[in-house]
């Protein structure tokens, strides 16, 4: 048995990740081709790396399948319900950063707060007819934000991808979606609501509670995580 | 721990008792159209129901209360006056705390009846106490109807109180809106600048979006117009604060509200409705002097009573859910009702934690 270590298994996110470890003499890599999901940890004993993709990682931790992992926030707040139970933040690694918004269209001049979109909400309604939507994929985040701020006359849509072209479309008239440098927003003529920060998130290091450590495990996860914080 | 069965029976057991009381049964279905739920309780109703759905009928939800279910039907077809009782599962989604049972039973009894609505009140409580009598439970009561006689009442504009009304339920948003309307709370900022502005749709974005330029210009209006509007007085911003604040036994809860009546003289034809309230539960053997009363009882939880409103509670267990809830909800039999409309008032039991208590007490 070893202690298995997830790093998402594409991109910038797993470059850094791999810098990360490596500026704290633990060496991560692919072995063999590209296309392989497996990896090679150099630099301590007992510990294999598991590559996934950035979004499964969450469940793997909550399944206890995997006793350490590197994902957001944003992710594992979103994935896992209670997620304090189930991991334990090891350290935020100071990249990835991003924050969940709310955000409108940029011509409501009239709109600059949560209270003054729960009031264009409800006048919303009795001009449409249906509720003013949101567009996201983190349905669980945004609406626990919005029933704790109460705004109401909202629906939440579905959105996995370009969700800030939706209120373009007029299939949403405000987004909830992460976002680092705002770019996209402003190139979608949308604008973050002054109170509307959901959430900021970054790259963490996460420790399953989940699983059984042996003594083992034990031994080399104090030595790992010495090494590294 | 009770099982499946011995809950099945305590079930049956009351569900007799409301008969014996002239209630005939009812049998709502377990999957409810998503879209009556959404459209009255929000968005927030998909963090509390299981969600499923199939090609033709659209977005269905397992039961999360009776209520909805039984008022419907008896906006469509029921006779006058009318007594429903009913047992069954309802399912709730847990997402913060695993210790809550997301299937469970509930007994219930809803009155449908234009005469004598305190007798209504009355009859519902006693009823539900007789159900309950002996174990170690508190009742809280409190009506709604008081705060919403209060924010009808107040001396400001019809699109003031209708904001109010619509966040009565939510009392951080209430809260929010009224220290806004008092001028209590700075304006966001910018917020004059634009109001001034001769065009303020003058700017450099284009219109994009289902929302259109006349609505914003509406809004913008209707924000010149409330900048002008004087703030809610001191004394009517007081009495509400003393009202939400009451919390005696019935009698001395009566006797306080009514000095509240003093600044907030709109409250009036309420507090008459408590007295016959209080009275018609004394002619029914409630203890009156002991039961407790809140004003701002069931405002975070209750949404759509509209009235009386009440709770049992578990004494020395607060991890327990409350034991039996229930109220009035005329409204609801209005909005339901397709312009017809009749005093109801009802409530539910739980079995399961009947049995718990009984077996914790033993």
């Amino acid at each position: 048995m070893s202690l298995k270590l997830g790093v998402p298994s594409k991109g910038r996110l797993m470059e850094k990740t791999f810098s990360w470890f490596e500026k704290r003499g633990i060496t991560l890599s692919r072995s063999g081709s590209d296309r392989e999901y497996a990896g090679k940890v150099e630099g301590i004993e007992g510990v294999s790396l598991i590559l996934l993709s950035a979004g499964e990682i969450p469940r793997e931790l909550a399944a206890g399948r995997i006793h350490l992992g590197v994902t957001g926030i944003d992710l594992v707040q979103e994935k896992l319900p209670r997620w304090e139970q189930q991991v334990e933040e090891v350290s935020q690694l100071g990249f990835g950063k991003a924050d969940l918004i709310i955000a409108t269209p940029a011509c409501w001049v009239d709109v600059d707060t949560l209270d003054d979109l729960d009031a264009a909400a409800a006048a919303f309604r009795k001009t449409h007819g249906h509720r003013l939507r949101i567009a996201t994929k983190y349905h669980r985040l945004v609406r626990e934000f919005l029933t704790d701020a109460g705004v109401a006359d909202y629906t939440l849509v579905d959105s996995q991808g370009a969700t800030e072209g939706t209120v373009m479309n007029e299939t949403a008239e405000a987004i909830a979606d992460i976002t680092s440098t705002g770019e996209t927003l402003r190139a979608n003529h949308l604008k973050i609501l002054s109170d509307g920060v959901i959430l900021r998130s970054q790259a963490t290091l996460w420790r399953s509670r989940v699983p059984n450590y042996s003594a083992d495990d034990k031994a080399v996860l104090s030595k790992l995580l010495d090494q590294l914080t | 721990m009770a099982n499946r069965s011995q809950i099945q029976a305590r079930a049956a057991m009351m569900r007799v008792r409301f008969e014996a009381a002239g209630a005939q049964v009812v049998d709502p279905p377990l999957l409810q159209p998503a879209e009556t739920l959404l459209d009255l309780y929000g968005e927030d109703i998909r963090a509390r129901a299981y969600v499923t759905s199939d090609a033709l009928r659209g977005e269905q939800m397992l039961r999360p209360d009776f209520t909805l279910p039984v008022v419907q039907m008896h906006m469509s077809d029921g006779a006058e006056p009318a007594r429903y009782t009913y047992s069954g599962e309802v399912f709730r989604r847990q997402e913060h705390d695993p210790d809550r049972s997301n299937e469970y039973i509930q007994v219930g009894y809803e009155v449908f009846d234009r005469d004598d609505p305190s007798g209504a009140d009355a009859e519902v409580f006693s009823l539900f106490a007789l159900q309950l009598r002996g174990l170690p439970l508190r009742a809280a009561t409190g009506d709604i109807g008081i705060l919403m006689a209060a924010v009808q009442g107040l001396r400001t504009t019809d699109r003031r109180k209708a904001a109010l009304m619509r966040h009565l339920w939510h009392p951080r948003r209430f809260r929010n809106l009224l220290d806004r309307f008092a001028g209590r709370k700075p304006v966001p900022e910018g917020r004059n600048a634009l109001l001034d502005s001769q065009d303020p749709l003058a700017i450099d974005v284009p219109m994009i979006g289902k929302r259109r330029a006349s609505e914003i210009e509406a809004r913008i209006e209707a924000l010149r117009e409330d900048r002008d509007i004087p703030p809610i007085s001191d004394s009517e911003l007081g009495g509400l604060e003393t009202l939400l604040n009451v919390r005696e036994t019935m009698p001395f809860a009566l006797e306080q509200l009514r000095d509240v009546a003093v600044d907030l003289p709109q409250i009036t034809p309420a507090l008459d409705r408590l007295e016959t309230r209080v009275a018609a539960l004394q002619a029914r053997g409630v203890d009156v002097e002991r039961l407790d009363f809140e004003a701002a009882y069931g405002r975070t939880s209750m949404e759509y009573y509209d009235g009386f409103v009440f709770g049992f509670y578990a004494e020395g267990r607060p991890d327990l859910p409350p034991v039996a809830t229930g109220g009035r909800y005329d409204a609801l039999t209005r909005q339901l009702g397709n312009g017809a409309e009749i005093p109801a008032v009802g409530g539910v039991l739980r079995p399961d934690l009947i049995l718990e208590i009984e077996e914790g007490a033993q």
